[in-house]
């Protein structure tokens, strides 16, 4: 082949690429200017500091589905955090083949889909306890979220260098002491940034809630009764009849792209931070 | 003192570790223990049977098997060049500077976005869209179906793809490349006679793994596929994927048989993942110690 159709060939397929490559650029701008222009006109201060009233009324808020959200993410926070650490701190500092097929769990359970979490979550609380609840919508958001939690352990815990531990070691300090006091603080960046993404992963889940916190048009912070939140209610107010309802829906998806927004930068500030520390 | 300390700490971690496994073991057992009256009512049926009927107790998934492969792939499908782009594009084109920086950003935010905030977007947008198309094709406009369910998955999958494919390219020697260079082949000679031919088994896992985000992905294709319990005609038929059907039946279910034949769907679905994310991890750990 001769070099000038060589090298037209390359430059073709290079601006091929750039061109597909940019064109992902459009969706993300519809998505975002959809809900931004259809959100900020949904909101004003009373959006935020009132419940949903009933279809036909005028007005209406999101109070509910705000503190279910963040009663969902506390719950599923409180459970997966103390154990995906635990596990991550087992995956470290143990190695064998019991450990080999965990990891290799751990990342099938990343990748089971979230509507089986709710089925879980729907066997595991909600049938023995005979009630949709808040307590069966964290639990199904805490099984997605685990997995997240343990290879972010692992993976920073992992880093943190082995005379660390050594120093520890020969002051005399005894296995437990050198984990917790030493390993595990000189790690904690890349932890809590783990278990922020998991909290991010989480956030906007809808899928896990359908059968499990179920949606509550009244404010509610018992664990033990069903809670709304953002995602469910704009599904809910999306697949409903109602113009009044689609402008609510619009506003919580605002509020909602903000909130996982808002999330990220702080979760990659963390990240950035943690990694010029070694 | 600080010796039991220690014991007690490592039975500890041993307590996590296992109680992990147990988990994972319990909810295979539960998905099974509550699928069993459906597989024993149904047995072979329930896969290969055609009608899904709740009101006359007839449960076949094939409906819906046949709407999540369908949906699946077609959205890879067309979500490949893209995905594909991307990555030659962050791992060989433009690995730093403002090009990679704003294209980085803009996988990680559609990453973000949730699904069902695509679903309510595609409602909206993509339904009246292509509502148009149909009119022009002399098709029923029902706007809603296998098409704009697929539309939707293919963006909502590109971050996936793409992130792994860039990471599988990103761990080709340095030195094959620049001896590819240096014997005087074009950028796209190395991308194709030595970069795609190390990756492609990465390549394969990160598409892999997309399909099993896209038959799992549950709320937008729900929102924008019709929900109709027949075997879809054509593309643009309003259909039902085994994900959507268990979200728009689960809480009406009042009978056990019902329930139990969608929780049964559950266990498929939770299987076809498993399966499908131990080919993915496997070949991509093998990447990683080569």
């Amino acid at each position: 082949m001769n070099l000038k159709r060589r090298i037209l060939k390359d430059k073709l397929l290079k601006i091929l690429v750039i061109f597909f490559s940019l064109s992902t650029l459009l969706p993300l701008f519809f998505v975002l200017f959809t809900v931004v222009k259809n959100g900020i006109a949904a909101i004003d201060l009373k959006f935020f500091t009132s419940l949903p009233v009933p279809a036909g009324e005028q007005g209406g808020g999101i109070l509910n589905s705000i503190v279910g959200t963040f009663l969902l993410l506390i719950i599923a926070f409180l459970i997966a955090s103390p154990f995906g650490i635990l596990v991550g701190i087992f995956l470290t500092e143990v190695q064998n083949k019991f450990t080999d097929l965990l990891k290799i769990l751990v990342n099938v359970l990343q990748g089971v889909p979230s509507i089986v979490m709710g089925i879980i979550g729907y066997l595991l609380v909600v049938k023995p306890m005979g009630g949709f609840s808040a307590l069966s919508g964290g639990v199904a958001l805490a099984f997605m979220m685990l997995p997240v939690v343990i290879k972010n352990t692992e993976e920073t815990l992992r880093l943190v260098p082995s005379y660390l531990k050594e120093a520890s070691f020969s002051l005399g300090t005894n296995y437990t002491r050198t984990i917790l006091r030493v390993v595990l603080p000189a790690g904690m960046g890349g932890v809590f940034s783990g278990i922020l993404i998991g909290i991010l992963r989480i956030a906007g889940e809808t899928a896990p809630l359908l059968f499990t916190a179920f949606g509550n048009p009244f404010l509610n912070i018992n664990p033990l009764k069903p809670v709304d939140a953002l995602p469910l209610l704009i599904f809910n107010y999306a697949m409903s009849p109602y113009e009044d309802w689609y402008k609510i829906a619009w506003g919580a998806s605002f509020v909602l792209i903000m909130i996982v927004l808002i999330l990220t930068i702080i979760t990659k500030f963390i990240v950035r931070r943690w990694k010029t520390q070694f | 003192m600080e010796m039991r300390q220690d014991r007690t700490f490592k039975i500890m971690l041993w307590l996590g570790g296992i109680s992990f496994f147990l988990l994972l073991l319990l909810i295979f057992i539960l998905l099974f223990k509550e699928s069993l009256y459906s597989i024993n009512a149904f047995g072979i049926k329930f896969i290969t049977g055609k009608v899904w009927d709740p009101v006359n107790e007839k449960f076949g998934l094939f409906p819906f098997f046949v709407g999540t492969i369908l949906t699946s792939f077609i959205s890879l499908f067309i979500s490949l060049p893209f995905s594909l782009s991307l990555a030659l594009l962050l791992s060989v084109y433009y690995k730093e500077g403002f090009i990679n920086k704003v294209l980085s950003t803009t996988t990680e935010l559609l990453a973000g976005i949730p699904s069902v905030i695509y679903g309510f977007w595609g409602l909206f947008f993509l339904v009246p869209l292509i509502r148009k198309v149909e009119i022009k094709l002399r098709i029923p406009p029902y706007g809603v179906g296998i098409l704009t369910a697929s539309l939707i998955l293919a963006i909502m999958i590109i971050p996936y793809i793409s992130s792994i494919s860039k990471e599988v390219i990103k761990m080709v020697p340095q030195d094959l490349i620049e001896a590819g260079l240096s014997l005087g082949s074009t950028t796209w000679e190395v991308v194709k006679k030595v970069i795609l031919p190390y990756c492609r088994s990465g390549i394969f896992a990160g598409i892999l793994l997309g399909f099993g985000r896209a038959f799992g992905e549950t709320m937008a294709v729900t929102m924008v596929i019709g929900n109709s319990n027949f075997v879809p005609e054509n593309i643009f038929s309003p259909a039902n994927t085994m994900a959507s059907v268990i979200a728009n039946e689960f809480t009406e279910a009042t009978k056990d048989i019902h329930l139990s034949a969608l929780i049964q769907i559950g266990l498929w679905l939770f299987v076809l993942s498993v399966i499908v994310n131990l080919i993915g991890s496997f070949i991509v750990k093998r990447y990683k110690i080569r």
